[in-house]
């Protein structure tokens, strides 16, 4: 419970209903979008001001209290899990898109807007934001900068951290900060690229200036299905060393492409082991001539099955699956665990064959989808949180499956964030010397620690008594005694 | 070359230890920009010893290599795989590397259009205050594990660390490129450049000077000559030529005496009223100004803040002291803690970026 006067200093600024300490209110925000990990806050404030947030900053900051911000709490990392201790701030309720600058091509948003409603917003310009995580219909666009959220066009348009302008951020003593400006770049250090997916440990973004781009005239998909992974992986490569840069590319193993079609009757190839789903986009010519040689590619790759899309319905179709790719494993499944490793993709065949290795091993199903133009996998673990021991062996699985990721040059975590969740991963990813920058990064900020303490960064302790398995960059202690 | 990282080890702590500033330096062709370094009894840690390209895989887009590697020899390497560094960073001398261009944190005509230096930016290896070996990023395009320290020091003037090596995202060179050159006024001028950069145009540069637009279309041979057909203007037969000379400062605008001011603001500004001669780039977002007559350098950066972004003293031929946009009260405040930070006994580059770093 809060104390009595933390609670009569809030209600003198918020109404009653913008401060939750009953346990039933608390309830709904216990977890984020990775619901194994729940924890009752001590409070949830709900402001809709920046100056209200000020407030409660300073309040906290003056009783050492912590706080953990929240956008829509769609986040796979648990990023957003309630302090015990702590408030919880929800940024959910500054939803205003403040201003549309069509001839500069910049919108300025609070950052519980939507995702999708700001390229809703500014479609009547012929412009839109192109980050488009999956989850970008419920996504705020506070969380997608908390993360540096990607999506399936960022080789070709970037993640959240090369599509914005400027951030107002506020530090926990309540001073305000202008990071970036309206201009392509700005005085001093880029603190616009450190606050990007800083997730909530050094500031809270109070406003957002977004990059918006046109919508190309065209698209258009090829979707190729290969009877080998590994063919699938050099396709990608081919495409790419003949200096396309798809719009987008994406890779679906065969558990996965059964799972959704039998979901969704998408008309992918049953008999594939894995699909690719191969976009291109600009304009009409542009497309004409792009597809046309991605095309001649899949078949020089050694594809089963090509064939390009005919209209829009029929591109929407194909990628209909893959974007239910996380719904077709909630239903053939009780419960998924999402992992978000990445690796440079010449080491996909042997990770994916890793993978299939811990599947055996953990008796654990796991679905692949690929984001494979930029090396980011997402393993889906499909498991049943009801039978005892099987969510801890689900995590023990997934960590396996990271440190495979490090091991293979790549990194814990492409799109998702550290959060509560990877944090032992880590110790493994990073070294001491590492680490301590980390921390003291946060401290330039946060001197006391209190933005969402716990997250992100491990402490040297925790990592040291997880310790004696110490991997990095694939050199391993006594690498020539067994692991299990 | 751990023996070098061994040497540059060795410099910091005997910095570190006597408190007295290291001068990070590369090829020596920026040394005209930023501060001048501050302090007493200066060494000159020479970077470019460290040097050679690491890794470069074409397929997956990214190249590493050590931070003395020349920028020539880094784009040789990629022009022999049909890649480019996309945001074509000025070298302003044939000995620049790419721990300065990083360092520096500049780019060139293609910025508006694919993105900054920064923006390629995918790893970092460095040597802080203390001397510890530190890994930042990597090699793959998405990554967010841990804060975005690689990013961090583009642009930090060598105030937060030696740079050792640098991975970088590389792009394919399009197929065709040609410039198209047409008559407007400065207003107007701003106005379609931005209206263009609204539209699905395979414009990747702008330029405007002497009453003369120039923009630069690259892609498929269909593509470039649709927009062409669009958009209309008179096709340069020298495009290359002239986008080199806007990069690397050696068109006519450039040669003056006088000292030239850098104007980063928000593109769609009308012209300012500023005396002298103005030369656009990045859609009227990058903004380069000869004054011919004194003007305080007061009111250029109030012009330039008024107009949503930052003023520099590019070139100038007097002391250098305060060539950056001064940072407010608060701002000060973090850069200098994450200084102190990264850099607790001062000794890199003092007072190169801010005399307060």
């Amino acid at each position: 419970m809060p104390s009595q006067e933390l609670v009569q200093n809030l209600r003198s600024f918020l109404p009653p209903e913008a401060v939750l300490y009953e346990t039933e209110d608390l309830k709904p925000y216990e977890c984020d979008g990775l619901s194994a990990y729940r924890q009752l806050p001590m409070m949830v404030v709900l402001p809709q001001s920046e100056e209200q947030i000020i407030k409660i900053l300073q309040l906290c900051y003056a009783t050492k209290t912590p706080v953990v911000a929240r956008g829509a709490g769609t986040g796979l990392s648990g990023g957003a899990l309630p302090h015990a201790e702590g408030v919880l701030l929800s940024l959910a309720k500054l939803k205003q898109i403040i201003e549309i600058d069509p001839l500069a091509r910049t919108a300025r948003v609070q950052p519980g807007v939507r995702n999708l409603a700001i390229s809703e917003a500014v479609k009547p310009y012929g412009l839109y934001y192109a980050p488009d995580p999956s989850s970008q219909i419920a996504c705020s666009i506070g969380g997608n900068v908390a993360e540096n959220s990607g999506g399936v066009h960022c080789l070709k348009y970037g993640l959240t951290v090369h599509n914005i302008l400027k951030l107002r951020v506020l530090t926990i003593a309540g001073e305000c900060l202008e990071i970036g400006g309206e201009s392509l770049d700005s005085a001093g250090y880029d603190l616009l690229a450190l606050l990007t997916g800083s997730e909530g440990m050094l500031g809270i973004v109070t406003e957002i200036t977004v990059k918006l781009i046109p919508i190309p005239e065209k698209a258009q998909l090829v979707m190729a299905a290969f009877d080998d992974v590994l063919k699938a992986g050099n396709a990608v490569a081919n495409v790419i060393g003949a200096g396309i840069i798809p719009a987008g590319m994406e890779m679906m193993d065969k558990i996965t492409i059964h799972a959704v079609e039998e979901f969704l009757h998408a008309g992918y190839d049953l008999d594939a082991e894995a699909i690719l789903l191969c976009e291109s986009d600009g304009s009409t010519e542009e497309v004409a001539d792009e597809i046309k040689r991605i095309y001649a590619i899949m078949q020089q790759s050694g594809a089963t099955k090509i064939s390009a899309s005919q209209n829009e319905a029929e591109r929407l179709r194909f990628w209909a699956g893959r974007k239910a790719a996380f719904p077709a494993a909630g239903r053939v499944s009780p419960d998924y665990y999402c992992m978000d490793g990445t690796i440079p993709r010449k080491h996909l065949a042997d990770v994916l064959r890793g993978i299939e290795k811990l599947s055996q091993e953990y008796g654990l199903r796991c679905m692949n989808v690929f984001h494979a133009g930029d090396g980011n996998l997402h393993p889906l673990i499909l498991y049943d949180a009801n039978q005892p021991g099987e969510l801890e062996r689900t995590e023990e699985f997934g960590g396996k499956i990271l440190e495979m990721c490090i091991h293979a040059g790549g990194t814990i975590t492409g799109e998702h964030g550290v959060g509560m969740e990877k944090i032992n991963q880590m110790c493994s990813q990073f070294k001491t010397g590492e680490l301590e920058m980390f921390h003291a990064v946060k401290a330039a900020f946060d001197p006391d620690g209190l933005l969402n303490p716990g997250k992100a960064v491990p402490t040297l302790r925790r990592c040291a008594e997880l310790g004696a398995m110490h991997v990095h960059r694939g050199e391993e202690k006594f690498p020539e005694l067994p692991r299990f | 070359m751990q023996a070098i990282i061994d040497q540059y080890q060795t410099a910091i702590l005997e910095a570190a230890e006597h408190r007295t500033p290291l001068q990070i330096c590369g090829g020596g062709t920026k040394h005209f920009y930023g501060n001048s370094v501050t302090g007493k009894n200066i060494n000159v840690l020479d970077a470019t010893a460290y040097h050679g390209i690491i890794d470069y895989e074409p397929t997956e887009l990214v190249i590493t290599a050590r931070v003395g590697t020349r920028l020539a020899d880094l784009e040789a390497a990629l022009d022999q795989k049909g890649q480019m560094l996309a945001f074509e960073p000025p070298y302003f001398g044939a000995a620049a590397t790419l721990g300065g261009c990083v360092a520096a944190g500049l780019s060139g005509p293609r910025r508006a259009a694919v993105g900054a230096v920064r923006d390629f930016v995918l790893g970092i290896r460095l040597l802080n205050g203390k001397g510890e070996d530190l890994h930042f990023g990597g090699q793959v395009m998405k990554n967010v594990a841990g804060y975005d320290v690689s990013r961090l020091m583009v642009g930090s003037m060598g105030t937060l660390g030696v740079l050792l090596e640098v991975s970088l995202k590389v792009l394919p060179k399009p197929p065709v490129e040609i410039t198209v050159c047409m008559q407007l006024d400065e207003a107007m001028a701003i106005e379609k450049m931005n209206q263009w950069a609204g539209k699905p145009l395979p414009i990747s540069a702008t330029c405007y000077v002497d009453g003369e637009l120039f923009f630069r279309f690259s892609g498929a041979e269909s593509a470039v000559r649709a927009a062409q057909v669009k958009l209309g203007g008179e096709e340069l037969a020298d495009g290359g030529v002239f986008w080199k000379s806007v990069r690397e400062q050696t068109h006519d605008f450039f040669q003056s005496a006088k000292p030239l001011r850098r104007l980063s603001i928000k593109s769609t500004v009308p012209p300012l009223s500023l005396p002298g001669k103005q030369l656009m780039e990045w859609n009227g977002g990058l903004r380069w100004l000869v004054c011919y007559e004194n003007v305080d350098a007061e009111t250029i950066r109030r012009v330039a803040k008024d107009a949503g972004g930052h003023a520099t003293l590019f070139r100038s031929n007097e002391s250098r002291h305060h060539v950056f946009h001064p940072l407010d009260p608060d701002m000060m405040k973090v850069h200098r803690a994450l200084k102190e930070k990264f850099d607790p006994s001062g000794i890199f580059n003092p007072g190169r970026l801010y005399p307060e770093l």
